[in-house]
């Protein structure tokens, strides 16, 4: 029988197809890991409810799990309550998506002054100056806001703090 | 086939599902039309989370009607006279002014709306609610934005915006007014008395409106009946073009 941690270990190496520098797991989506007698069970958190990528994920997460426990034997649940917050990303998915060139979100969502961007100035993800402004509330991708660096002009996107 | 929609608590979910499902698909018409590409990409993101929310609701309604029945049903299958969103929801997009007077005055009803649904004694329903009160809460901030933007901006933006608000208002009266399907609802603790949330949207409006200099306009339309199924002309042309590809071709997959 498969060790919880081996699942883990794979689900380490499943990669957001938005924002594949993190996996599912630093991304904080999969919610629980059960062992069941033929296989396993995992609940999936989406991060926004229109999110496209949502079933890309599960099948990806399917996919990888059943090279552990067998075909057919991976059930995968849609958990909503409580809804995912950015306050779940891991601290090493932070790092990463500073590495990538996102900012990380502000930490703590039920700061309502983040919401309405009233928090500290983002940190440029290219030369870490703080003189950032937000162009716009939505981005690329459901997840994400665009913003400037005032210092060394880049452009870049941040996480959308919810 | 013809699912049976009449169980109260599917009703329900295919009213909120139905308001944001039209909503989503309205927005979306503005996709690579936005007045710039900021925006563009805004009303986008908007869309987006509109139409996965109502996807939400569509997939447990469907569930509870249960014999194969699923969310592409729900949302392709059923005609004008079924459709249970407000009035307000269908209008057309209009001038970008008249699109954010439709969404500002929808998100601070939504926002008010799914705070009270969190509280629901239908406990799927209430998750449903929970998620989508973050999404909604940063559109309203989104669309009050640009009313102060627009409102106590340049004459020609004010002068649209004026006119948006007037044109957008009359609908509003329908947001309050309980119809069949919410009078079942908050009979069994599913949802709120919505006429009990028109005092603190008012006043929520009515302090983003002051702050761009603006006036609220005082005329309302009396006999809406969008949650009833009686519907202005937009909504068959947006279900003629939304569902024209399924009815077309129903054995169409992704």
């Amino acid at each position: 029988m498969v060790a919880r941690a081996e699942l883990e270990l794979r689900l380490s190496r499943v990669p957001d197809p938005e924002v594949p520098a993190l996996s599912v797991l630093d991304l904080g989506i999969v919610r629980d890991i059960r062992l069941t007698e033929a296989g396993c069970e995992v609940d999936l958190t989406p991060t926004y409810t229109g999110c496209p990528a949502t079933e890309r994920i599960e099948r990806d997460v399917r996919e990888a799990l059943e090279e552990l426990v067998g075909a057919g034997n991976v059930h995968l649940r849609t958990v909503l309550d409580p809804p995912w917050t950015t306050d779940w990303i891991s601290e090493e998915g932070r790092r990463k998506l500073a590495d990538y060139g996102i900012a990380p979100p502000p930490r703590r969502s039920s700061d309502k002054r983040s919401l309405l961007g009233l928090h500290q100035p983002l940190a440029c993800p290219k030369c870490r100056s703080t003189h950032t402004e937000r162009i716009s509330a939505f981005g690329s991708t459901a997840c994400k806001a665009l913003h400037r660096c005032l210092d060394c002009a880049e452009p870049f996107e941040a996480f959308k703090c919810i | 086939m013809k699912w049976d929609t009449c169980d109260p608590s599917v009703q329900y979910l295919l009213h909120l599902g139905d308001d944001a499902l039209v909503l989503g698909h309205r927005l979306s018409e503005w996709c690579g039309h936005g007045p710039i590409l900021e925006e563009d990409i805004a009303l986008s993101n908007l869309a987006l989370d509109l139409v996965g929310v109502a996807r939400q609701y569509y997939q447990l309604a469907a569930k509870r009607i249960g014999g194969g029945c699923t969310e592409d049903h729900l949302a392709y299958w059923r005609s004008d006279r079924e459709f249970l969103n407000h009035v307000l929801v269908e209008q057309p997009n209009g001038d970008f002014a008249d699109t954010v007077a439709r969404q500002f005055f929808f998100d601070a009803f939504h926002v008010l709306q799914l705070e009270a649904l969190q509280h629901s004694t239908d406990t799927e329903l209430a998750a449903i609610a929970r998620k989508a009160l973050k999404e909604a809460t940063y559109h309203a901030q989104h669309s009050a934005d640009w009313v102060v933007r627009l409102g106590d901006g340049t004459e020609e933006s004010r002068s649209r915006m004026t006119a948006a608000l007037a044109r957008n208002f009359p609908f509003v009266e329908e947001l309050f007014t309980p119809a069949e399907v919410d009078r079942v609802a908050f009979e069994r603790g599913w949802g709120p008395d919505v006429a009990s949330l028109k005092a603190t949207w008012l006043e929520l409006v009515g302090e983003v409106v002051a702050k761009a200099t603006l006036e609220l306009p005082s005329i309302a339309h009396k006999l809406l009946r969008g949650k009833s199924g009686i519907h202005s002309e937009s909504l068959g042309f947006l279900l003629a073009e939304m569902q024209s590809l399924p009815r077309a071709y129903p054995d169409a997959t992704w």
